[in-house]
């Protein structure tokens, strides 16, 4: 079978669904490819490169449309695309189901298979063919080099000659995976970096790109991620005052904010408000990712970039994946074909749609003359659910003295208990027992008091050292052996003897060996 | 030499001990303290040997002297690996020396109290009216004069029995007896702690027919024979008596897995302590009782260190084996992922902090030697090696301190679980080398695993962890572990020592 790729007629578009490795890729897979001409020239990849792995350029689209059984691009196909298609066609895209309703039911008239690489479902087995995920990464990187443009300033703190320079302090707001670029770009370009998102379990993930999370003085249920997919859910509006106070509060400070919060299937929630604005330093750069559904940033104006009265910058660019048209192209086209190799398990370049199959079934959104969008949820769960973490709650100075006087109690109830016991039954012990046993008795119950008040502190890696130790000494027994051999019979004589050898053996054995396991322990 | 002297020599012995237990707390402190405790106990012997009531002390001497040499070969030869073994045949040493003098004991106070019964007989008043004959007494009947020298040259222990009352000599053969009897099972107990550490026993727990009703059946024996030495001061109740106790150390030892060995070897240390304390009472030496004691409770101490880090209550380790699983366990899934030393090699290079976790495993394979050869050229080129050691790894208490130490790897990058575990997050390599159940994620994880709710080191939560191990086997408890299925975890198989000899040129 053939795999076509047309040039994207979409304005401004410069990514190609085929790069010429991704075709030498698929050609092992047992398809054909074929491309229309120029389709890679904006992305860096000419007709020649395409020719040399193998790929037939045709000189038309409509040529192309004919030749091949499946097709794969970027963008969701046009009204003049839709009608190219054929029964038993195969269109690879981005194509947006639930909001693209119309163009739905055209392909599907057509008679056309459908498979949206948005819909990609978000677990493991799948992450290969993620195109979302590859897309927002370059959007999140793109993001801080656009503001880094449009900055005056550098990104990193400098103490020169001319003078010290401040680092730039970056605030990056929804730490999904365009965020989490960000954060990473950021940091590795040397500024300081924080970052927001309402799901506290990414926390982790932001601390270990170097950031540092924004924590809000709230406590809420947030819905478990996992649940989502991974995305975020929409907050409570107490939970969006909270974040918004906070918001306020740092926006002085701040000298980039990125704003890359979306809920799926909504527009874009306001998170930076027009006074937080108003309230930042002249200079300052604010990229919205989210510009395409409405901006997170209510100033955003879409696709352009304008500054405000106060002389700060908004970014409302959307395109940030076809800025970077050959890095984009290589990545889609990289995620196609691995698609292509869930499509064909036999590797003989016969597609086998296989509805079973979790991430096929997700992605397709017309088959076989059906609408089969949208897919039931899939059978994984994207990322295992995390047990419900009761994180030790920060404990206010009242709390704290509160709880230390508790503890105290209790310590000083068991203490007091245990000191009443220990004292009846001493007093009990002393009533039936005669003096001279009591003498001793004195000295034994405060040698173990001595014993448990020295032994705790022993060090836990000289534990073997006080187990030799405390056998060596353990052999004071001779003592009784010492006194008792000289007095009596040949019995007496004979059995103390051979006692008084065996801990000759001991106290000789332990404390040598001891003395060799402590020797050994040497600082660095 | 006077009592008064022997008791000042026995006092500053007793501090000396308790300076020389104390000490330990830290590494520099110890070594000075090791000195402490020879200081005590050669101030002791001498005072002992030297001083009043003791006799034959030229033998004495020549025999402490032959003990001291067998001491000092096994000291100096001992393997490190072999510590376990020798520390518990050494217990059983100190519990067999207090069978003995117990029984002396005995012998003694029957001996005195058949001197006294003949005296009085001769002298025509009841025994219970026996008065001390004194030195410028005269005797007409040749035999009574006989007794009375022999009974004034008694020996210190003796003649100690011979002023005492009867309500005395029975509370001393109450102390005897639970000398012998806490003896007896620290002998045995000890034997077989050392076969089974030395793999001479089977390590797997095993117990007769009839399990703990045997041992149950042995300590009323026991009871009972108590009973009956307290009313006649008969031999044979103490013989019945001292086999029963040595039938429970056998058992109650043999019931034990190899795995709990730590708290069996610990808690055998504190009954030597307490045997020794209870002869001290019989014999009336307080420097007995001091020293039995201070061993008592830091065997004690141990103990429950151990169970704490293990989760377990200590009854039931004592009791032997697992509770058994409370339902059904976890499944595992995903696969063992293999790796070669080449692997590894990179990933070493690449890291900048590592983690090692050393087990029983790696004593077994000797392969302590080549570990710390890893860390020094680990640490050559600026890395972050540490050491994580849960306090039950290997067969005793601080046993991978002392293996690492004796591998000359510093002791201030060898860190306690409490000390590390928050740190396994920011590491990028874990080494796990021949440790299982103290790395086991389902302590956490399942609610059902038979080992549920122990602490453990948490090293799946670094980047990547490396799992030296034989085999694909379960290891010593036989409980699955999820950790080699981790998707951050590849295994390294091979014997430890072979596997990082090959490991070691590839750092570079």
């Amino acid at each position: 079978m053939k795999i076509g790729t047309p040039k994207e007629i979409f304005a401004g578009e410069d990514r190609v669904a085929m790069t010429p490795a991704s075709a030498k890729d698929l050609q092992k897979l047992g398809y054909d490819c074929v491309i229309e001409t120029g389709a890679g020239v904006a992305a860096g990849f000419t007709d020649q490169s395409y020719k040399e792995a193998g790929v037939e350029v045709v000189k038309t689209a409509a040529a192309l449309y004919k030749a091949a059984d499946i097709i794969a691009k970027v963008r969701p196909p046009e009204d003049v695309e839709v009608k190219r298609l054929r029964e038993g066609q195969t269109l690879i895209s981005f194509f947006y189901p639930a909001q693209n309703k119309d163009l739905m039911e055209a392909a599907n008239a057509k008679g056309a298979t459908v498979i949206a690489m948005d819909m990609v479902p978000r677990i493991s087995r799948a992450q290969k063919m993620d195109a979302l995920s590859s897309m927002a990464n370059i959007a999140g990187y793109r993001a801080v080099i656009e503001a880094g443009n449009n900055f005056g300033r550098f990104f990193t703190g400098q103490i020169t000659a001319a003078g010290k320079v401040p680092p730039a302090k970056v605030l990056v707001v929804g730490a999904g995976v365009a965020g989490l670029a960000a954060i990473g770009t950021a940091t590795s370009l040397g500024a300081i970096t924080y970052a927001f998102d309402v799901r506290p379990e990414v926390a982790e993930q932001v601390e270990s790109m170097g950031a540092q999370f924004v924590f809000l003085d709230f406590e809420e249920e947030q819905q478990d991620g996992a649940k989502t997919g991974g995305y975020a859910s929409v907050s409570s509006p107490e939970f969006a005052a909270a974040q918004l106070a906070k918001f306020r509060e740092i926006a002085p400070d701040m000298d980039i904010v990125i704003t890359t919060a979306l809920i799926p299937g909504r527009d874009a929630p306001e998170l930076w408000t027009p006074d937080m604005v108003a309230s930042m330093k002249p200079g300052s750069v604010i990229i919205d990712l989210a510009a395409e559904r409405g901006g997170n940033c209510k100033l955003t104006v879409k696709d352009e970039r304008i500054v405000t009265d106060n002389g700060v910058i908004i970014i409302g660019y959307t395109d940030y994946p076809s800025r970077m048209a050959a890095q984009a192209s290589t990545l889609y086209a990289t995620n196609i074909r691995h698609m292509m190799t869930d499509l064909t398990p036999g590797k003989d370049g016969v597609p086998v749609h296989n509805m079973e199959d979790d991430v096929i079934r997700g992605a397709t959104a017309t088959h076989a003359g059906a609408i089969t969008f949208p897919p039931p949820p899939p059978k994984i769960n994207a990322i295992a659910q995390v047990a419900k973490k009761n994180q030790p709650k920060e404990l206010t100075a009242d709390e704290k003295r509160a709880k230390e006087t508790a503890d105290f109690k209790t310590q000083t109830r068991n203490q007091v208990t245990l000191l009443v016991v220990g004292a009846v039954l001493l007093l009990g012990v002393g009533l039936v027992a005669p003096a001279s046993f009591m003498q001793h008795f004195i000295v034994f119950v405060l040698a173990v008091f001595v014993g448990f008040q020295v032994i705790w502190g022993v060090a836990h890696s000289l534990h073997t050292p006080l187990m030799a130790v405390t056998n060596a000494i353990s052999s004071i027994i001779i003592l009784g052996a010492l006194t008792q051999i000289g007095s009596g019979s040949w019995l007496v004589v004979f059995l103390a003897a051979l006692a008084v050898f065996m801990t000759g053996i001991n106290i000789f054995g332990g404390f040598l060996v001891t003395r060799r396991m402590l020797a050994m322990f040497q600082k660095s | 030499m006077e009592y008064g002297f022997t008791t000042a020599a026995y006092v500053v012995a007793a501090i000396l001990f308790i300076l020389s237990l104390g000490g330990l707390s830290g590494q520099e402190s110890a070594k000075r303290a090791v000195w402490y405790g020879m200081a005590g106990m050669a101030l002791a012997v001498s005072a002992t040997l030297f001083g009043p009531g003791a006799g034959l002390w030229f033998l004495s001497l020549i025999l402490i002297a032959g003990g001291g040499v067998i001491g000092y070969q096994l000291a100096t030869k001992v393997q490190m690996t072999q510590m376990p073994e020798l520390v518990a045949a050494m217990h059983s040493l100190v519990g067999l020396a207090a069978v003995l003098v117990g029984f002396i004991a005995h012998f003694e106070i029957v001996r005195v109290a058949a001197l006294i019964a003949e005296f009085s007989a001769l002298g025509g008043f009841p025994p219970e009216a026996f008065v001390w004959p004194a030195a410028g007494m005269v005797f007409e009947n040749p035999r009574a004069a006989e007794l009375a020298t022999q009974l004034r040259n008694l020996g210190s222990f003796a003649s100690l029995i011979a002023q005492k009352t009867v309500v005395e000599i029975n509370i001393l053969r109450v102390e005897l007896f639970l000398g012998i009897f806490i003896g007896a099972i620290t002998f045995t107990g000890s034997v077989i702690a050392y076969g089974k550490l030395a793999g001479k026993v089977n390590t797997a727990a095993a117990k007769l027919p009839g399990g703990h009703m045997l041992n149950a059946g042995a300590a009323a024996v026991s009871v009972l024979c108590l009973i009956w030495y307290f009313n006649t001061g008969g031999f044979f109740p103490l013989f019945l008596m001292t086999l029963a106790a040595l039938f429970i150390g056998y058992h109650l030892i043999m019931g034990i897995g190899g795995a709990d060995m730590p708290v069996v070897v610990s808690m055998l240390n504190s009954y030597s302590g307490w045997a020794a304390a209870a002869i001290g009472f019989s014999l009336g030496n307080d420097l007995l009782i001091v020293v039995g004691a201070l061993v008592g409770s830091s065997g004690a101490i141990l103990s429950y260190i151990m169970c704490k880090a293990m989760n377990r209550s200590f009854v039931s380790v004592i009791l032997g084996g697992f509770g058994g699983p409370q339902g059904e366990q976890m499944a595992v899934e995903g696969e063992q992922i293999a790796i070669d030393s080449d692997g590894v090699a990179t990933a070493l290079n690449e890291a900048d902090s590592i983690i090692i976790i050393p087990g029983y495993g790696m004593a077994v394979a000797q392969a302590q030697s080549a570990v710390a050869e890893l860390t020094r050229k680990l640490r050559a080129k600026g890395k972050n090696v540490r050491f994580a050691i849960h306090p039950v790894a290997g067969r005793l208490p601080g046993h991978m301190n002392v293996l690492l130490a004796e591998a000359k790897v510093p002791y201030d990058i060898v860190m306690e679980m409490d000390e590390i575990n928050d740190d396994f997050p920011s590491t990028d390599v874990a080494i796990v080398i021949g440790s299982n159940d103290i790395v086991n994620p389902a302590a956490q994880d399942d609610p059902n695993s038979p080992i549920a709710g122990m602490p453990v080191l948490e090293c799946w939560k670094a980047k990547q962890v490396f799992v030296s191990k034989r085999g694909q086997g379960t290891g010593y408890s036989g409980i699955e572990n999820p950790l080699f299925y981790k998707e951050n975890t590849r295994m390294f198989y091979g014997d430890a020592k072979k596997s990082l000899d090959e490991l070691l040129p590839k750092i570079d």
